[in-house]
């Protein structure tokens, strides 16, 4: 196989090195390395990061493939600089059994933009009634390890405990969407001022933080380990750093919209504002970037949820929930944790990469960039700043808040086990 | 409403020439009843609307002077065109002034319209088609303290103060002394935008 | 005043001034033998209702036709609206067919603001009511009510209804009355008060610009005008009150709460009433309580938002004054 040599990288952020692949793994890292024999990228003082790792993405195959396929999601994953996606089991038919997940999983093999690792579905039909058979799914050749019902949320308390003591027998994890459900029915945005004003139905805080407080005490109860989705508000920080502080195994992830938009922007009623979690406050969006910097939200996950345009080109309260957000997670979190000081790029390789990769069990994904180690790996130009252009986006669907928005930093390079899937910001 | 115009009137009054003053308008004025009662007959039937803004004070004044000829109590009032006007699409909304009919209305009237200027007819135009949403008169006259000419319309006064040959860059400003403080009519050059 | 009409907080007091001056001489034309005027002759407006509402319908209807404008109704009620991107084909079809003004009714929250702000359309949009966030018409003739009753006709004009004590009663939550309201009535000036069980306001309510109070009865005696808001029995299911009974006995208005209020003060509806609900017969009955009033004064209002939206040509900026009623030289 072939040999690349990247020039004088800073390797995770540090000094400038070279960095020789060589077939699918790291060769060597050091300085002036021969570039015989080998492809060179002048890397000229861009970030070398391990490749990322999402452990939040909806790939919609199968069923919506009018929105997102495996092969345009994957594409756009190496596009964002990532190198393995958890795709989320909501598709149509539901990923609740070891056929469904095996053909997603095949699917992101044969495509090899980037590995696809399906998280099966806590129970059938993501209906919160009965547990899916989530061993058969963990044995499948998927061989999946997260389990959620996203979108929706385990609220029933005895299936949520159920599915937590049930994934033990095989070190999975169950992803909790948590939300209450009576507490958000109508709900189309943050409960708070705003809403008051734009007279759309609330989606209050304690929706969200009265199951994640029952979640981490179940998980400690039973003696497992949870993992809370989209975490969004301040209050739900505070309950993480309680949890953790009692050495209850909570892991707890933040999506990029969260880090950086607030319901202010909803009183454009433009439905590109729509999510779920809804977009919180200020304040909310500061303490989620302080726990993420102190660690208490250990990842970033992109919540990347493809819509077809129709789907956002309508009134607010028709309009789906959701943002794409693979191919902007990096810049994003670039504008508000590296560029603002709270984070430097180790500390986001530690949270965009090892870590995810940790939770989720993904082999040979979020190891560090040294000899030997599986040549996953992204380049980033840090010093770029632009306007994000969704016509420039690989993946199907163009539902992005940031259309316009100058963020910094762009992905240059992506290499997928030594094979470059982006080069010099295109697509192989 | 013009007194809540915020932008400065279209002519300076600096360059502009008087043509009458305020013992010329009291004369023309009387002038004008006495024609009125002349071809009138009396002017028992007769009713005086003004148009606003200044048309309404000088229908009130043509009231005062018909009260002190006949020595009876002339029924006077208010005819707002804005609504009827074939150039609203031309301008901005404008606000509406008052339309105010005398109690016992208009039908088999006498009714003499009052205007400050006459120019092109196309207000006294709109003002016949306000008049006939409203009632019936018997006739319609038409007076003016001033006609300068340029009309667009069939359409001529019963009753003029001046007649008042002017060219079309030229402008004719009528004040009067309850809107503007004093009595004087006024002709000045048009501004050519720069 | 902007192009379109979205939300009573989009006024300024001068513009909210200007309607309600231009709607009392609107008035007068219905005391004329031809309730009509030509101002609006050969412009199209549709009535575009996603919503049953008769009454703001005809209302609508009324004023449009009193101005002369070609009216066309078009209920999409009950047809396949559900989905979204209708409302966005349904813009596209009125604008194919040239229209000038879209009226619309839609239960969604920020509907009209889409149909304004998202190019589908060029015509001028008027709120007739959405979700529950706006019904800046019904707002306008409210205070066009107040400032009749509690100013005067004549009195009234040019005036705002500053220092006026409004009492606003009921379910604050689900109402775009009451937001609309609370937005036009402190731009005039007024000092408003809320009045609700707490379920039945918004969590952020206190940022709004009124006070808020659960005692009906403290707050009554302090009121130039109270409003009551229509309360759905459906709300009690879903626990927002316990009982019909109880709702009533705390804040219903019957007879006995109404003679606490001073003697000049007036009782309001935006209608459709719950006789025996927030309101009793006798008190809906009373001369003190302007519902008719305020249907007729709907017309008025919605001629004078017309008017001042369709009536001249299109402002080259927000905020330009209207033209004084005719320029000093003669047309």
């Amino acid at each position: 196989m072939s040999k690349t040599l990247i020039r004088g990288a800073k390797v995770l952020g540090g000094e400038p090195q070279d960095v020789l692949i060589d077939g699918g793994t790291v060769a060597e890292v050091g300085s002036g390395l021969s570039a015989e024999g080998a492809e060179v990228v002048e890397a000229g003082g861009k970030v070398l990061l391990p490749g990322l790792v999402d452990l939040h993405t909806h790939l919609r195959e199968p069923g919506r493939e009018d929105s997102e396929t495996v092969l345009t999601g994957t594409r756009a994953a190496a596009s964002g600089g990532y190198t393995a996606v958890f795709a989320m089991a909501n598709t149509f038919p539901v990923a609740d059994t070891a056929g469904v997940v095996e053909q997603v999983w095949r699917l992101g093999k044969e495509h090899g933009y980037c590995d696809v690792q399906p998280i099966g579905a806590v129970t059938v039909g993501l209906e919160g009634k009965k547990l899916a058979e989530l061993g058969a799914m963990h044995e499948s050749a998927a061989g999946v390890t997260v389990f959620s019902d996203d979108g929706k949320c385990v609220h029933d308390a005895v299936i949520m405990r159920r599915a937590l003591e049930y994934v033990k027998a095989f070190d999975g994890v169950v992803a909790q969407h948590a939300q209450e459900p009576r507490l958000t029915e109508g709900a189309q945005m943050n409960e708070g001022v705003v809403s008051a004003e734009l007279g759309l139905g609330g989606w209050p805080a304690v929706a969200e933080e009265s199951v994640i407080a029952r979640d981490v005490l179940l998980a400690d109860h039973v003696g497992s380990r949870v993992h809370i989705c989209h975490l969004s508000t301040a209050g739900s920080v505070e309950i993480v750093r309680w949890a953790k502080s009692r050495g209850i195994r909570v892991t707890a992830e933040v999506t990029p919209h969260h880090l950086l938009l607030t319901d202010e922007l909803v009183r454009s009623y433009n439905p590109v504002y729509k999510v779920n979690p809804p977009l919180r406050t200020e304040r909310d969006v500061l303490a989620l970037r302080e726990a993420l910097a102190d660690g208490t939200i250990d990842i970033v996950a992109t919540d990347h949820a493809p819509h077809p345009h129709e789907d956002k080109d309508c009134e607010w309260a028709a309009a789906a929930m959701g943002m794409v957000g693979l191919e902007t997670a990096l810049s994003v979190v670039q504008e508000t944790m590296v560029d603002t000081g709270l984070l430097d790029w180790a500390g986001v390789a530690e949270r965009m990469s090892f870590t995810p990769a940790r939770i989720g069990r993904a082999e040979g994904h979020g190891r560090p960039v040294s000899a030997g180690e599986p040549a996953n790996l992204t380049l980033v130009d840090t010093a770029y700043r632009g306007p994000v252009d969704p016509a420039g986006f690989a993946s199907r669907s163009r539902n992005t808040p940031y259309e316009g928005r100058e963020l910094p930093g762009r992905v240059t390079h992506t290499w997928l086990r030594g094979k470059a899937t982006l080069v010099d910001g295109k697509l192989t | 409403m013009d007194t809540q115009d915020p932008q400065p009137p279209p002519t300076s009054h600096a360059d502009a020439r008087p043509v009458l003053e305020a013992p010329d308008i009291a004369r023309v004025m009387t002038r004008i009843a006495h024609e009125i009662v002349e071809r009138a007959k009396g002017a028992d039937d007769v009713v005086l609307l003004g148009i606003p803004t200044r048309g309404v004070f000088l229908a009130r004044r043509l009231a005062d002077k018909l009260e002190q000829i006949t020595e009876r109590k002339v029924p006077v009032g208010s005819l707002d065109i804005t609504m009827y006007r074939d150039d609203l699409r031309m301008q901005p909304p404008r606000a509406l002034a008052r339309t105010e009919i005398p109690g016992d209305g208009i039908d088999g009237k006498l009714v003499v319209l009052v205007d400050d200027v006459l120019f092109s007819g196309r207000t006294i135009r709109a003002a016949l088609d306000a008049l006939n949403d409203i009632g019936r008169p018997r006739a319609v006259q038409l007076a003016v303290l001033v006609d300068r000419g340029h009309r667009e319309l069939p359409i001529r006064a019963d009753y003029v103060g001046k007649n008042l040959p002017t060219s079309l860059r030229e402008t004719v400003k009528v004040l009067l002394a309850e809107e503007d403080g004093r009595d004087t009519v006024l002709l000045g050059a048009k501004q050519t935008p720069q | 005043m902007q192009r379109h009409l979205i939300s009573a907080a989009d006024l300024t007091r001068d513009d909210a001034v200007l309607i309600l001056d231009t709607a009392e001489e609107m008035a007068r034309v219905a005391d004329r033998p031809i309730k009509k005027l030509p101002t609006l002759r050969g412009r199209t407006v549709v009535n575009l209702f996603f919503e049953d509402s008769t009454r703001t319908r005809i209302s609508f209807e009324a004023a449009e036709k009193r101005l002369s404008a070609d009216v066309i109704n078009f209920s999409a009620k009950g047809s396949s609206v559900s989905k979204g991107e209708s409302l966005k084909d349904t813009a596209q079809t009125l604008e194919a067919m040239g229209v000038d003004a879209v009226v619309i009714r839609h239960g969604a929250s920020g509907a009209p603001y889409r149909l304004a702000t998202s190019g589908w359309i060029d015509a001028h949009v008027i709120n007739a009511g959405d979700g529950t966030h706006q019904h800046p018409t019904q707002a306008l003739l409210d205070a066009f009510t107040m400032r009749r009753r509690l100013v005067g006709r004549d009195a009234g004009l040019g005036q705002d209804l500053n220092g006026r004590r409004i009492t606003l009663v009921g379910d604050v939550l689900h109402s775009r009355v009451a937001r609309s309201n609370v937005d036009l009535l402190h731009t005039l000036g007024a000092e408003v008060t809320l009045v609700a069980p707490p379920t039945l306001l918004p969590v952020g309510v206190e940022t709004w610009p009124c006070e808020v109070s659960y005692d009906l009865d403290s707050t009554l005696p302090k009121s130039d005008a109270v409003m009551m808001l229509r309360v759905q029995r459906e709300r009690m299911n879903a626990a927002f009150f316990p009982t019909e009974r109880e709702y009533s006995r705390r804040y219903g208005l019957d007879g006995d709460r109404m003679a606490r209020m001073p003697g000049h003060a007036i009782v309001m509806h935006p209608g459709p009433m719950v006789r025996g609900m927030e309101i009793t017969a006798e008190v809906a009955d009373s001369d003190r309580c302007t519902v008719v009033e305020q249907v007729t004064n709907g017309v008025s209002i919605r001629m004078a938002v017309l008017y001042l939206l369709l009536g001249g040509a299109e402002f080259q900026t927000a905020g330009t004054p209207a033209a004084p009623a005719r320029t000093a030289e003669e047309n």
